[in-house]
């Protein structure tokens, strides 16, 4: 009966919650973005504003590889396609995730989707899994690592310091680790697998052959497909 | 140069191209909600988006296993274990950072 989304602030909160195992991998990520930000030239506003618009840590930080300090339209033009592709996969995680978001309002719908990431996708694809229909989960993770992502851009700009180490403690495995845990809630018997493995076969594919993260959106599609098609 | 390119090329320049930026990955995140919410859900569609996730998963994690060599792929294994064993995405975090660091700190 109860099966319809619902949207609260004890669903944000225990969305918030969720995101804490994450929160020590953001901090160095995002002190890591603000060093190298601070090393391509960026003033400290533009890095936080940065850090609080695109509020995306591997496309930020390819895009400081295209960082000019004289701008032109095409160089503009540029910026933006190389941000599209890195968070392309954004598109299929947001497709996944849609029958969820039925019956949102299309302003908090909107909102929702800005603070949209990995993290907060993942956060909330194990909760729906699980039974889970309050929408605001996705929302509290979601605001909860904008906010720290936003702050720790801060220390890692000014101290230029920060960035060296997340190799040492494997901080910069976190979020593959937090992918790999995802498969057990996702996992309903082999049969419903085999789309998985025609998504890493053509994922392993695709990285082999084209430079880049291409094969995050490759593999993922081949996997959707895959599930259509085989009965 | 037309006022236009000399505006980019001033103090404007950078938040433009900030303002690019998001405007690009907001595009990313409603795209594919946007899409499906206009797409007429056939069963087949449904096969497909059900599979998503897992292939989003797999996709993602398969090739970096790959490309962190041993610590890695050792690491993501001991996580989905723990995960498997416990149900806690904790004890999965903690059993794949403790397995990635022992065997960095052994030399690979």
């Amino acid at each position: 009966m109860d099966s319809a989304s619902r949207f609260t602030l004890q669903g944000c909160l225990h969305g918030a919650r969720l995101t804490l195992p994450l929160m020590p991998g953001l901090v160095v990520f995002a002190s890591a973005f603000g060093t190298a930000a601070q090393q391509r030239g960026l003033s400290f506003e533009q890095a936080l504003a940065t850090s609080a618009f695109v509020f995306a840590g591997a496309a930020q930080m390819v895009a400081l590889e295209v960082w000019q300090q004289v701008w032109a339209p095409g160089t503009i033009l540029g910026i933006a396609t190389v941000t599209a592709v890195v968070n392309s996969r954004m598109v299929l995680a947001g497709a996944a995730i849609q029958p969820w978001l039925r019956g949102e309002p299309p302003g908090r719908l909107a909102a929702n989707l800005f603070f949209l990431t990995d993290a907060s996708w993942l956060i909330a694809t194990r909760y729906r899994e699980e039974g889970g229909r309050d929408v605001g989960v996705l929302f509290g993770a979601g605001i909860a690592l904008w906010a720290l992502w936003v702050v720790a851009t801060v220390p890692g700009y000014l101290a230029g310091a920060l960035g060296g180490e997340p190799r040492r403690f494997g901080l910069d495995v976190v979020m593959p680790i937090f992918f790999s845990a995802m498969l057990v809630p996702l996992w309903r018997g082999a049969r419903a697998a085999r789309p998985w493995a025609v998504a890493g076969a053509v994922a392993l594919v695709v990285q082999a052959l084209v430079p880049g993260y291409a094969f995050i959106v490759a593999g993922a599609l081949a996997g959707a497909v895959a599930g259509a098609f085989l009965e | 140069m037309s006022p236009i390119r000399d505006w980019i090329a001033g103090p404007a320049g950078p938040y433009l191209a900030i303002l690019a930026m998001t405007a690009a990955t907001y595009l990313c995140r409603a795209g594919g909600v946007f899409v499906m919410s206009r797409v007429l859900i056939t069963p087949r569609l449904e096969r497909g988006l059900r599979a998503l996730p897992g292939s989003i998963v797999v996709a993602t994690v398969l090739p970096l296993a790959v490309q962190g060599g041993p610590p890695a792929a050792l690491g993501l294994i001991a996580a989905l274990a723990a995960m498997a064993w416990l149900r806690t995405e904790l004890a999965a975090l903690a059993a794949g950072l403790a397995v990635v660091s022992l065997v960095r700190a052994a030399g690979y």
